[in-house]
């Protein structure tokens, strides 16, 4: 609805453009930046104000600092903020890869079956629902304690945040698959293996990625809480380094660099979607 | 030959409030025979051609078809559902090769007979669509063209046609009779429209409801091959006055 008006009153206002696709859309994303945009530059003199300083870095500051960090060459080993952000981005990113790679490995075909067959359902669901409501933070010490201060550890808590949301999300689609075209499937003669993987698998895809998508979001939380505690580097790690050292315009930089990873990492799930589920996205139209 | 014997066959749904589906249902269909179940919502006729296909298993009774007990679904005993029920995900030409495909049989052995039911059921031009892409006609024609790919030597058909547009299910009833026409396969088709009772079959068993149970079995004394044309002659008119009376009783 709201798209809507804004599409019809695009073509009056954008006169010379005449309400062109690409117009529309410039002026949709241009309406979304004046309110963050405001914020920065009240926070811009608010943070220049004499009695600030120090507090909290500017948003320039944060730029400034973000830039040396991303492009400045590493020099001679004082600073750790000058040229590490791509290593530190990758640290973060593998472990996510390697973490999230494990659950979808485990989590799906764990969820399959306890959607589709009862006795899976009697014997795994209870533990399941039992261990999810410990909050993956609560994992951190026995991870740590069972797998010490390396990659491990911090993989596993990510493993174990993606893994419930992708477990639940996949039994809800394997449950909901449509009566029907599993006696259509079993009427034309498919064994109970070809019905797993032909029927049920392709039915609970949508849901799958709904798990997908939910899970890489909690495991980025997982890979920045571990990183502080478990390992020394990655994204998570630079946060907690930069507050002890007090660099706040670094601990910013870092945290809109999480955020600008899990939105990546987040559109590029979407994308494969899209071109996994086009029966789906035909269906919504 | 009998192809489907039907003997004392009962189904109960228990519960607290147990529902008493089918009640000692005899039947005997012929091979090559087309019958008609016939009766209102509730008389239990779509369960009696769940327990043939084999969704569902009696609660009393027995249930052969083709000299042997029914267990289980098999392609043996094609389904053509209300719904279509076709794979969302996998196009026409896919969903009509489902049954083959997953029976392994190579390519080259049902290819020319899927292209042949694709293109007596009028879908040539459709094999690449996905079933979202095509009316509700054209996604029933598919669920035909996928049962006469698997060869079945019985055809059960739930309603087919219950939820397509008076227009369309005119040309989907010529459809199927000129189907039939040439394949005589035997066909158990559920309904609860007189007329195409009328028009498709040779044997019509009109159900009662609460507890399901045949009230009467008529045979359809119209020659073959039928058309529509038919459905405005005297025959047709008797009989349907015929089987109103039976309803309402």
């Amino acid at each position: 609805m709201n798209t809507n008006s804004q599409a019809q009153a695009a073509p009056a206002r954008a006169a010379p453009a005449g309400g062109s696709g690409a117009a529309r859309t410039a002026r949709r994303a241009g309406l979304g930046l004046v309110v963050p945009a405001l914020i920065l530059i009240a926070w811009q003199i608010a943070g220049q104000a004499p009695g600030m300083a120090g507090i909290v870095p500017t948003p320039v500051r944060v730029a400034q600092a973000w830039y040396d960090w991303i492009f400045a060459s590493p020099g001679m080993g004082l600073n750790p903020y000058l040229g590490t952000w791509l290593s530190n981005v990758q640290y973060s990113a593998m472990r996510v890869g390697q973490g999230f790679l494990l659950a979808m490995l485990l989590g799906i075909p764990l969820g399959l079956a306890i959607g589709w067959s009862r006795l899976a359902s009697e014997m795994l669901d209870p533990m399941v629902q039992g261990l999810r409501p410990i909050p993956i933070t609560a994992w951190l010490p026995f991870s740590i304690a069972l797998f010490g201060i390396r990659d491990m550890g911090s993989i596993f808590l990510i493993f174990l945040g993606g893994f419930y949301a992708i477990v639940v999300n996949t039994t809800q689609g394997a449950r909901d698959v449509d009566r029907n075209l599993v006696r259509a499937a079993t009427m034309m003669g498919a064994s109970s293996g070809q019905l797993l993987r032909r029927v049920v698998l392709p039915a609970a895809m949508p849901s799958i990625f709904t798990g997908l998508r939910i899970g890489l979001g909690i495991a980025w939380t997982a890979v920045i809480v571990s990183e502080m505690v478990a390992v020394k580097s990655g994204l998570g790690y630079v946060l907690w380094d930069a507050y002890y050292v007090g660099r706040m315009d670094i601990v910013l930089a870092d945290m809109v660099s999480i955020g600008l990873m899990g939105f990546v990492s987040d559109r590029l799930i979407v994308w494969i979607e899209r071109r996994v589920l086009v029966w789906r996205m035909l269906q919504n139209h | 030959m009998t192809d489907i014997v039907v003997s004392q066959l009962s189904k109960t749904y228990p519960g607290a409030a147990p529902v008493h589906a089918l009640d000692r249902i005899d039947l005997t269909v012929q091979a090559g025979e087309f019958v008609a179940l016939l009766g209102p919502s509730g008389c239990g006729k779509s369960t009696l051609l769940n327990l043939i296909a084999g969704f569902e298993s009696p609660s009393e009774g027995a249930l052969h078809v083709g000299g042997q007990p029914v267990a289980r679904p098999g392609p043996e005993r094609g389904v053509v559902f209300q719904e279509a029920a076709l794979l969302p995900w996998l196009n026409v030409w896919e969903n009509v090769v489902f049954g083959p495909k997953v029976a392994g049989q190579p390519r080259s052995a049902y290819e020319q007979r899927a292209r042949d039911m694709i293109e007596i059921t009028g879908l040539s031009a459709f094999t690449k669509h996905l079933p979202v892409q095509l009316s509700g006609g054209m996604r029933q024609r598919v669920g035909i063209a996928r049962v006469l790919t698997l060869q079945s030597k019985v055809l059960l058909m739930d309603e087919p046609f219950g939820a397509l547009d008076a227009q369309t299910r005119l040309t989907m009833q010529e459809l199927l009779l000129s189907v039939w026409q040439s394949l005589r396969t035997t066909v158990v088709f559920v309904t609860h429209d007189i007329d195409e009772a009328i028009l498709l079959a040779d044997t019509i068993y009109v159900m009662s409801a609460r507890p399901g149970r045949i009230a009467s079995r008529l045979t359809v004394p119209i020659e073959r091959p039928r058309s529509l044309d038919l459905i405005t002659g005297e025959v047709f008119n008797g009989l349907k006055r015929e089987i109103l009376g039976l309803m309402r009783h």
